[in-house]
């Protein structure tokens, strides 16, 4: 008796702190919101997060994009041409560059890397007193360190990710023209008459809200870390792995929404 | 004639974590222009005493008046503005490593918004000359500087907006004694150059007795002795002896587990 009331004890303590955590979460976003629209901004953090986000991401997200876009034109060529449906090859990269694989992988490799960074860098600003001293010095930390980063975040992914649909795009062309033998205006012809301009805008769409997800989880993490280089460490883990996963049910729910009629 | 308002009045300030009372009912009043140290062992409490004063961490119970006002019970944009008149030195530094020198010492200042860059930068190389660095300092990065040029710079940028209120957590802890008395020179000096009140954690003897008017000792969430600082290695109280002279017999035993 007193083990299965142990069990629901453990269900519901982990269930609570779920909630918990869901809860300040929540909290964290909209506070870190609302600060948008109270000044002072703070240009600076946001530039520099800005850049961060989009311009030193360019190359880990334009290889990335390259590759994929040219893997899925020698897959699809590989599957298709069983049926005689080569022809289908320009639409299949277009589309699956720019409604899922530009995003989602753009997201990833961000979260690995801005993400991660983020939470290293406001995590140890953490255990060194750095965000108390902030509050000594006129200055409110979420403003200063979380407001100004979502911002960047929401704004810079879906102009890397406009890059890597072109890249991805082009990666498939040249496998598309110089291995599997397609003539190159045929090819770019089926690719603009496939694409709706609907395709490109929730692709981007989806950009933004990953990279809010992206800088929510960093910043979070981070802001929120405990006990020196051990916590600081957990935190950057945590913010990877949180941002990932959150990247993928968001991709779904999204996809779910604007592509599933 | 009145008695003069405590600058600082703190009442019956309880903070626990979890099951353990870090603080019990602290009663101090600081008068305006003194400086009271705060002594007492590691964990005794003191940082979580400077903080709730500050306002980092909430207490449980208690209240913490400045200037004759609840700092506890009022507004985030109004604890703000009390807090523009608080400047504090940590531990360790916590100066902003992605910031140069100069930007660490400007912060406040240009948080403010009032100053322009210029004007700024060249107000935190008159504040670093104030604390015996040079104003080439200014252009280097907090993780290029020693131990005790950092808490120089941590210094400066504590008074460089001029607060009525400096915080010191434990000024010399990780600096050679030679250091150590510079620091509290310095420290010494700006309160007096300011004209503000001081409130300063230390468990460092020498240190207490060249920076403290008053002294005040914290231990198990308590504040067991309050006098002038001058009266610290002779108190009569057989705690406050103890820990003065370093004995390793007495009443205060060490708490190794809880």
């Amino acid at each position: 008796m007193s083990r299965i009331l142990g069990l629901i004890a453990t269900l519901g303590a982990s269930v609570l702190g779920a909630v918990r955590a869901a809860g300040s979460l929540g909290l964290f976003a909209l506070s870190g919101l609302s600060h948008l629209f109270r000044p002072p901004f703070y240009w600076r953090s946001f530039v520099s997060a800005f850049f961060e986000f989009a311009f030193f991401s360019l190359p880990v997200v334009a290889l990335t994009a390259i590759f994929s876009g040219m893997v899925i034109a020698l897959q699809s060529y590989t599957g298709f041409a069983r049926y005689n449906a080569q022809s289908a090859i320009a639409g299949i990269v277009v589309l699956s560059v720019v409604r899922e694989l530009g995003p989602v992988l753009a997201g990833l490799m961000v979260a690995g890397r801005v993400g991660a960074a983020m939470a290293a860098e406001i995590g140890t600003m953490r255990v060194t007193d750095q965000i108390d001293a902030l509050g000594t010095l006129s200055t409110n930390p979420m403003k200063y360190l979380v407001t100004p980063r979502l911002l960047a975040g929401t704004l810079a992914l879906p102009l890397l990710v406009l890059v890597a649909d072109i890249l991805g795009v082009m990666g498939g062309f040249i496998v598309a023209t110089l291995k599997l033998g397609f003539g190159a205006p045929a090819y770019i012809v089926s690719t603009l008459s496939i694409l709706q301009p609907a395709d490109v805008t929730v692709g981007l769409a989806k950009a933004a809200v990953f990279g809010f997800l992206i800088a929510l989880m960093g910043c979070y993490n981070g802001y929120n870390s405990r006990g020196g280089a051990q916590g600081v460490g957990a935190a950057t883990t945590a913010s990877v792995v949180a941002a990932s996963i959150l990247v993928l049910a968001f991709d779904y729910v999204l996809t779910e929404m604007f592509f599933s009629r | 004639m009145s008695a003069p308002v405590p600058k600082i009045r703190v009442r019956g300030l309880a903070k626990a974590f979890g099951d353990k009372q870090v603080l019990d009912g602290i009663d101090l009043d600081v008068m305006p222009g003194t400086s009271s140290v705060v002594i007492g062992g590691s964990g005794s409490g003191k940082s979580v005493l400077l903080r709730c004063i500050l306002g980092l961490i909430e207490p449980d119970a208690g209240s913490v008046e400045i200037d004759g006002v609840d700092v506890l019970r009022i507004r985030q944009r109004e604890r703000e503005a009390v807090n523009r008149r608080i400047g504090m030195l940590f531990q360790n530094g916590a100066l902003f490593d992605s910031l140069t020198v100069w930007e660490n010492v400007a912060f406040g200042l240009l948080a403010r918004r009032r100053m322009r860059r210029a004007e700024a930068r060249a107000r935190a190389c008159d504040v670093l000359t104030q604390v015996g660095l040079d104003p080439s300092v200014g252009a280097l990065s907090p993780a290029e500087l020693s131990g005790g040029m950092q808490k120089r710079v941590g210094l400066a940028r504590a008074i460089a907006a001029t607060p009525e209120i400096l915080f010191f957590d434990e000024p010399t802890t990780g600096l050679d004694p030679i250091m150590g008395a510079v620091i509290d020179g310095l420290i010494v000096d700006c309160v007096r150059r300011l004209g503000s009140t001081a409130i300063a954690i230390t468990h460092d003897m020498a240190s207490a007795a060249r920076i403290g008017d008053r002294a005040a000792m914290l231990y198990h969430g308590k504040l067991v002795w309050q006098g002038p600082a001058s009266e610290l290695m002779q108190s009569g109280n057989p705690m406050v002896d103890q820990f003065t002279h370093g004995r390793r017999e007495g009443p205060i035993t060490m708490e190794l587990r809880r």
